[in-house]
């Protein structure tokens, strides 16, 4: 097989690789908004924070250690203890689940009824208070996040790869962590499809998402819910949080891929989970790809705008996205 | 008492449709005219000008211009910092391509670019609602800013791909490049706000502004009662960036001086501009001007009180202002969700029946 070709299929391999880190952020989005028909900018802040408070925990930093000091005059920064990984995923968690519940309480409860585009806003003003929320509490440099996952090329794919081409060909370069996210986004699909199938609370989540009116009719505690879907979009933002906080390290442009999310949800249509999958793959594998063949032709970095581009002229044709359900509009 | 109708009678159909019907809100409006064309250009220093006035003049201008689109028109867009950015690059490439053509002219020109530019990332509106659209502009958001960064025709082929504005003078007086004084900048952005809010008031009372509102209310029923969408979306959209793109040549040429377009232009810009109008109100000039002048103030308030009062350091006051943002986003989000504009409203409605409210 040619080299040139080999290299193009390593670019949609680590294309898909990259999407599958788009789907997870993107998966979060899509259960907020079936549930509640809020459009949840604060997604990707919500993987930033998720992260950071892991990094947090598990290093022993002290929580808003920079205002403690400021303020008291005092120097503390660590407790001097290291929480293992496990615990403090736990333990961020049941922050997260908290922040679902203050999220709740707070904001969205006073805000029902409200236009869609309110409710959008107001998340974006959750996202601004969140961030600086996470940088108070943690600190803004750039952290290190290391909870055991593999890291580095694949030998094994490299060495068994490398047959396929001539001498200059060495074989597929693959992140182990990129398979990691693969398999855990995988699992994490399976997982929440079982969920809202087989279990309860998974039905009554359905059912409000159906029709908020009669699943309230029916006995169905929409306020219930409601803390049910930020806390299961928390866990899906700390996993998230996880996957690309190991990537690329825990910092600020973490709440920019949410950004890169939104084309994702738009090609597979806000209302999807496989659509949210599908997106993901399509924009990760597209945008790597344009960057192979055209990039260089145009001055590279096209991976900037090229997913909303495509999402773009995609929409054009189908406004509802791959998935969506079909938009009637009556008057 | 001072404030009301009665007496203050109506005598031609011209009085009737006027702009402020009430007296007090007549003299009011005067007022402020003379006070910003009259007295602060003779006291304001460099200071109040680059830290307050001239950013308030520029974002009010940018907030007006969303607010047609978004409030007035029901689109809404988070490109207006790659819509500003085409604004300061045409206004840059006109001045050192015309360099004896007046600023004041590159400047509206630049508006009329962005204008172009507007329609034609506009044109997927005609298809795309709601959320979907709000999505698609990020598209002309960072494409914009990626193109202005890797096309060197556009800063003219400079070694650090910064764009800096030449020196240029309106009646003999310098307004951009290093010599400018604090009053001059200060009244160039005045003279264009005055021009760009009177326009836009008188847009939006017109039948070209009622059918911006048509579509926003429902825009299938607009079509119905015979409202061009087509029409009435881009001219939302020219209108919209001709303002925006006006706002970012000042931004540019007139306050910055020098710019680098991924931190001048960038989707906090978008942001930023969109919580002024979230803020100030939706479909209200008015709220657009208050909007400004809060995201404006705010952060200098905080960073006197934080930095200068309290002591501490600038990082911490900056992680600080974005908390107390996101928060007051969210208050007000709760407690007015139309903004500062529907509280305005509000109090004109108390001081009408005051001191006698039954």
């Amino acid at each position: 097989m040619p080299d040139q070709f080999l290299f193009g299929v390593e670019v949609v391999l680590n294309g898909l690789m990259a999407g599958v880190l788009y789907a997870l952020v993107a998966l979060g989005f899509v259960l907020i908004f079936k549930a509640s028909g809020i459009f949840n900018y604060a997604q990707g802040v919500m993987a930033l924070f998720a992260a950071l408070t892991l990094v947090g925990i598990m290093e022993g930093q002290v929580p808003f250690a920079h205002l403690i000091n400021a303020i008291f005059g005092t120097e503390v920064h660590y407790f001097g203890w290291n929480v293992p990984a496990l615990a403090a995923i736990l333990l961020t968690m049941v922050l997260m689940i908290f922040f679902a519940w203050a999220v709740n309480h707070f904001v969205m409860r006073h805000l029902v009824n409200q236009e869609p585009i309110i409710l959008f806003m107001a998340t974006i003003g959750l996202a601004y208070f969140l961030e600086g929320v996470g940088d108070l509490m943690w600190g803004s440099e750039i952290k290190k996040l290391d909870v055991g996952l593999p890291q580095g090329a694949s030998i094994w794919v490299e060495e068994n790869t490398a047959f396929l081409g001539t001498d200059n060909f060495f074989g597929f370069f693959i992140d182990k962590l990129d398979m990691v996210a693969a398999l855990v986004a995988a699992v994490l699909v399976i997982a929440l499809v079982a969920f809202a199938q087989y279990t309860k609370q998974g039905r009554a989540m359905r059912a409000v998402a159906d029709d908020h009116q009669a699943a309230l009719s029916v006995g169905i505690s929409l306020n219930f819910i409601w803390v049910l879907v930020w806390s299961l979009a928390g866990f899906v933002a700390l996993v998230a949080g996880i996957m690309w906080g190991a990537k690329s390290g825990v910092q600020f442009s973490l709440s920019l891929i949410a950004l890169k999310a939104l084309p994702v949800l738009m090609l597979g249509g806000f209302t999807s989970i496989p659509g949210a999958i599908v997106g993901g793959l399509i924009i990760g594998v597209g945008e790597k790809l344009f960057e192979f063949t055209i990039g260089p032709m145009i001055g590279g970095a096209t991976e900037n705008w090229f997913a909303y581009v495509l999402a773009l002229l995609f929409l054009v044709f189908r406004p509802q996205g791959l998935f969506g359900e079909k938009i009637i509009e009556r008057v | 008492m001072f404030y009301r109708e009665a007496g203050d009678f109506k005598t031609s159909y011209v009085d009737d449709s006027q702009t402020f019907p009430i007296a007090f809100d007549r003299y009011r409006y005067y007022f402020v005219l003379v006070v910003a064309f009259g007295i602060i250009p003779f006291i304001i220093n460099d200071y109040w000008a680059n830290a307050v006035m001239v950013p308030f003049l520029i974002y009010a201008i940018a907030a007006i211009g969303l607010n047609i689109l978004t409030g007035y028109c029901g689109q809404v867009s988070l490109g207006t910092g790659g819509f500003m950015a085409v604004g300061g690059y045409a206004c840059y490439k006109l001045m050192t391509a015309f360099p004896d053509v007046s600023i004041m002219i590159h400047l509206l020109l630049a508006g009329f670019i962005t204008a172009g530019v507007g329609v034609l990332f506009g044109l997927p509106s005609l298809r795309i609602k709601g959320f979907y659209l709000a999505v698609a502009t990020l598209a002309a958001q960072f494409f914009l800013v990626w193109m202005f960064n890797k096309v060197p025709w556009f800063y003219n082929y400079s070694a650090s791909g910064q764009i800096s504005a030449p020196e240029r003078f309106v009646f003999g007086v310098p307004v951009t490049g290093p010599n400018v004084e604090a009053w001059a900048k200060y009244m160039v952005c005045l003279v264009f706000v005055t021009g760009c809010a009177w326009l836009a008031r008188n847009l939006t009372r017109g039948t070209i502004g009622r059918s911006w509102m048509a579509i926003r209310d429902m825009d299938i029923a607009a079509e119905i009662i015979g409202v061009n969408p087509l029409k009435a979306k881009l001219t939302a959209f020219a209108v919209s960036s001709f303002f925006i793109g006006i706002a970012g040549a000042l931004l540019f040429a007139v306050y910055l001086g020098a710019v680098e377009v991924g931190e001048a232009y960038g989707i906090n810009k978008s942001f930023l501009v969109l919580f002024m109008i979230i803020i100030g109100g939706l479909g209200s000039i008015f709220g657009a001007f208050a909007g400004a002048a809060f995201m404006v103030l705010l952060p200098v308030l905080l960073k006197n009180v934080l930095v200068g009062g309290l002591g501490w350091d600038t990082a911490l006051a900056t992680h600080f202002e974005f908390v107390i943002v996101g928060a007051l986003i969210i208050i007000f989000l709760i407690a007015e969700p139309h903004g500062l504009a529907q509280l305005w409203k509000l109090a004109k409605e108390k001081l009408r029946l005051w001191p006698f409210p039954h």
